[in-house]
């Protein structure tokens, strides 16, 4: 059942609303001339809260770029982003210190965005303590509840990250993303950097999260294959613009644009040979 | 046919700062036949870009070889003089690392960075360099060999680095070729080029190669057998379409379950639960008498937590390492 | 290509215009002129004094002196110094000259005895001889530049081996070409060993540092995997690499090859621009010190925008930069 947030009117509106998002670099190519790069030309979508939109794309088509600018990372060139019926492009700091807790995004990898000096605890405790709202005991049995939910054990929680695996890194990444309870979540290529075999633990967290805290999910991935189980709907970029979008049923399996289908041909490289005599 | 490498029981051990020896390959064996491509499949822990690094020679100052021999052309590399070695490496055993965007000079032309491992090996006089230089590129770039030749690194994209680092690689027409992850960093499209770059050269120069990955399905189609390693022991060894369609160890029989049987199979199943292995990847540093991967097996029996399995022979060129083998 | 050179080029402008200005504020605002010692005096008039002031236009309100020596020093005229009753330039040049043959020897010195203890020490990360290395480089950093050229010269006259001061022997004009040539060696040494012992930690850490951090480099380890032959690999590979942190640093010391040597020349009687400079602030010739602080700066701003101009050359990748907008 998807849910919507309503607005005054009733109207059933999307958690998060994308219009021409615009978003230009200036670069100095080999002859010395500034170029203009277009990051994102015109990029529009909708997501339903407590779905997963899935974009996919070949690097440098602008996937990373649109993730930062709904994570309020950085200020798109033109465009606007609303989220709960709220355009939180051109909103003050202050304004938009409200809106970030509500959107958070997990990177690729967690080596890199976890303090490699701190312990477990530390980091989960670090966006509970900015909220301050809670006292010390209360931080830590949340800290520990947050722990419990992304599946580490309690144990891990004075070991710092490099102590950790990979899988358990990136759990750790969302544990402390959930801490501020957000509405949104922003995967950038979150999984790219597991073991295959961790992945699916990873895949099965998420999913349980979204069915129990009717978590929404922006999945940026080139893996057409995990965005094929985690998605809803899937958008295709290419060179900064959505090529194509739509259920993740029907772009697989009925794909318009070329992009999409020469992803596509690179995917049954993926797949296990067909073959007969699979020991279950 | 004798083989062109030969890694006889190796192991590995690395010293933690705090001086604890920290084990990463126990008694790994393989063999590797002229033209022939070996799959190595492993995980984060698994020991496989540690295999990469002993075999040339090139471990980290606290690695140590603690154990085996490692043989090109039947002589062992441990008795080779630092010159030798040298003079093997990039000449008759060449190794592409992981993560192209590091393993260039940043500031030396690409072209200048393949004429120095040719000049290197010096079997060409310097006036040849250069023209040779350029054939390479020829080959390896279908397109825009020149202007690549002539660029830095942090010009060229992800999958231009990853041709350049393979253009090094065969530069002086070596026997093996070890390529550890090398498209590990790249998008599916670009993926499937490089592959097709590594058939291309294996078809013309007929070099053995060793394709270290972490991904099963990019072996299918490219390497002749595949060795599977966990917890830095060999767990599996066999032809590659036979492991991928009957594996018999249980973790490579996970792995292979993992990957959907096609993609109508993966779209039906959409927002199912995936097929997982429980358990979290193999940690050095956990001590365990029996089997590495026994506290992740669903099969696991009691001799399993007792004593590590020995290799079994399961016929020609398919060996496993599982008590439930042993007979 | 432009670009880059030509903005550096017009903030190097900007900086020594800058430059003048202040020190000719400074200076010119610092109380006392340098009649103020003829005060003193009681044989002489105050009527004489007002006429000296005039003479040297010393009572024309500052923005005017200010305009009239820039005015003369595009004319090639760097103003009067009352002290040696001549043109500052002649001084100056004179000076300047004795002060870079000191130290331009000593920087070249100073930075290849850095570059090959630092590459040395690098090396051998954490073994013995680099700590060793390491502690004897922070006991000479410690030690302050006076304290160095004082022991130098109690060795001097101690030891009677080198001249206790001075650039050249009382008979200098008498001795043969190469003669003369052996005697300004012989008085270099002592203030050269001075210079740089006193250069030579903060060089030799830093070249410790970025070849260290480039040896431990993914890129060194796949050429060894290449199997590159190890001077290839020290100086083909390495030292580029490592070259830009080192190129700022080299950029620095071309800066302070006029400005460094201040406290060895003033103890060792050298005569550079060192004492000129000090001589000339505590009698207010005025011009002489505005001269010498614009020398001083040149050589700075040019340090500074030599070491620009060649890691623009050194480093492709300042070349290409990219900014968001």
């Amino acid at each position: 059942m998807k849910a919507e947030s309503a607005t005054t009117d009733g109207s059933l509106q999307p958690l998060l609303k994308v219009e021409s998002l615009v978003k230009l670099y200036m670069k100095r190519n080999l002859a010395g001339v500034q170029e203009e790069v277009r990051a994102l030309d015109g990029v529009s979508f909708a997501i339903e809260a407590g779905t997963t939109l899935a974009v996919v794309g070949e690097s440098g088509s602008g996937k990373s770029t649109l993730a930062f600018c709904v994570a309020c990372l950085e200020n798109p060139t033109s465009g606007s982003i609303c989220f709960a019926s709220r355009n939180i492009v051109a909103i003050s700091e202050r304004h938009r210190r409200k809106v970030r807790p509500q959107i958070q995004l997990i990177f690729q990898d967690p080596a890199n965005s976890l303090n490699p000096r701190w312990s477990a605890l530390d980091i989960l405790n670090e966006p509970l303590a900015l909220q301050r709202k809670l006292n010390r005991e209360e931080m830590k049995q949340r800290a520990y509840g947050l722990l419990d939910r992304v599946g580490l054990p309690s144990e891990i929680a004075n070991r710092p990250p490099a102590e950790l695996s990979g899988g358990q890194r990136q759990r750790l990444a969302i544990a402390r993303a959930l801490a501020l309870e957000p509405k949104l979540l922003i995967l950038d290529e979150a999984l790219s950097a597991i073991d295959c075999s961790i992945q699916a633990q990873i895949v099965n967290l998420l999913m349980d999260l979204q069915t129990s805290l009717r978590m929404t999910y922006l999945f940026i991935t080139h893996d057409l294959s995990m965005a094929a189980h985690l998605a809803d709907e899937i958008a295709v970029m290419r060179r900064g613009r959505i090529v194509e979008h739509g259920p993740t049923e029907k772009v697989l399996q009925q794909p318009e644009s070329e992009t999409t289908q020469q992803l596509l041909k690179a995917m049954p490289r993926m797949i296990r040979p067909a073959l007969p005599e699979m020991q279950r | 046919m004798t083989a062109v490498l030969e890694i006889q029981d190796l192991s590995v051990s690395y010293r933690t700062p705090a001086g604890e020896p920290c084990p990463a390959l126990a008694g790994v064996s393989l063999d590797l036949k002229p033209g022939e491509v070996l799959g190595v499949l492993g995980e984060s822990g698994s020991g496989k870009s540690t295999l990469a690094a002993a075999i040339v020679r090139l471990l980290p100052p606290n690695g140590h070889i603690t154990g085996g021999t490692v043989l090109l052309d039947g002589k062992s590399l441990s008795q080779s003089t630092s010159e030798e070695l040298r003079q093997i490496r990039g000449g008759r055993l060449a190794l592409i690392f992981q993560e192209p965007s590091l393993a260039l000079h940043p500031t030396m032309r690409a072209g200048e960075q393949v004429r120095q491992v040719l000049a290197a090996h010096g079997f060409l006089p310097t006036s040849a360099l250069k023209e040779k230089t350029r054939q390479i590129f020829a080959q390896i770039f279908p397109q825009d060999a020149e202007r690549i030749s002539r660029s830095y690194p942090h010009q060229l994209s992800g999958g231009q680095r990853q041709r350049v680092l393979i253009a090094q690689a065969i530069a002086c027409n070596p026997a093996v070729i070890i390529a550890d992850e090398p498209t590990a960093s790249l998008d599916p499209t670009t993926q499937l080029e490089i592959l097709d770059v590594f058939r291309d050269i294996r078809e013309r120069l007929g070099l053995a190669m060793i394709f270290i990955t972490h991904n099963p399905a990019l072996l299918s189609g490219l390497a002749d057998r595949v060795l599977i390693l966990y917890g830095g022991r060999a767990v599996e060894l066999g032809p590659t379409a036979e492991v991928l369609a009957s594996p018999r160890h249980p973790y490579t029989k996970a792995l292979i379950q993992s990957i959907p049987a096609s993609f109508d199979e993966r779209i039906a199943n959409r927002k199912t639960r995936m097929v997982a292995i429980a358990g979290d990847s193999w940690r050095s540093t956990s001590s365990q008498r029996g089997c590495c991967f026994e506290p992740r097996c669903v099969e696991a029996m009691d001799i399993c937590r007792e004593r590590e399995p020995a290799l079994v022979n399961l016929g020609i060129n398919r060996t496993v390492s599982c008590f439930k083998y042993e007979s | 290509m432009t670009g880059f050179p030509l903005r550096r080029l017009r903030h190097a402008l900007f900086l020594l215009i800058g430059a003048s200005i202040l020190a000719f504020l400074f200076a010119a605002l610092a109380p006392g002129n340098y009649f103020d010692e003829m005060r003193l005096n009681p044989q002489i008039a105050p009527e004489t004094l007002v006429a000296l002031r005039a003479q040297y236009g010393i009572d024309r309100p500052l923005p005017m002196r200010y305009a009239s020596w820039v005015n003369s020093l595009l004319h090639g005229n760097m103003g009067f110094s009352f002290a040696y009753n001549s043109a500052v330039a002649p001084i100056l040049i004179v000076r300047a000259r004795n002060t870079l043959l000191l130290t331009a020897t000593s920087t070249l010195l100073a930075w290849a005895i850095a570059l090959a203890l630092g590459i040395w020490s690098a090396e051998r990360l954490g073994k013995l001889p680099d700590r060793l290395l390491s502690w004897s480089t922070a006991l000479l950093l410690v030690i302050p530049d006076l304290g160095i050229a004082l022991g130098l010269l109690v060795l001097a006259v101690r030891s009677g081996w080198f001249p206790s001061g001075g650039m050249a022997s009382v008979d200098f004009e008498t001795l043969s070409a190469f003669n003369k040539l052996r005697d300004l060696a012989w008085h270099m040494v002592l203030p050269m060993a001075a210079l740089v012992l006193s250069a030579l930690p903060l060089l030799v850490r830093h070249v410790r540092a970025a070849a260290a951090d480039v040896l431990s480099a993914p890129f060194m380890l796949a050429a060894v995997g290449h199997g590159i032959p190890r001077r290839t690999l020290l100086y083909r590979y390495a030292l580029p690499a490592a070259a830009n942190p080192l190129i700022s640093l080299f950029g620095f010391s071309i800066g302070a090859l006029l400005s460094g040597s201040l406290i060895v020349e003033v103890v060792m009687s050298w005569p550079g621009l060192g004492p000129l400079l000090l001589e000339s602030i505590l009698s207010r010739d005025l011009y002489v010190v505005v001269g010498a602080i614009l020398f001083s700066t040149l050589f700075l701003v040019f340090g500074n925008l030599a070491a620009d101009m060649l890691l623009y050359l050194a480093d492709p990748r300042i070349r290409t930069e990219s900014s968001a907008r």
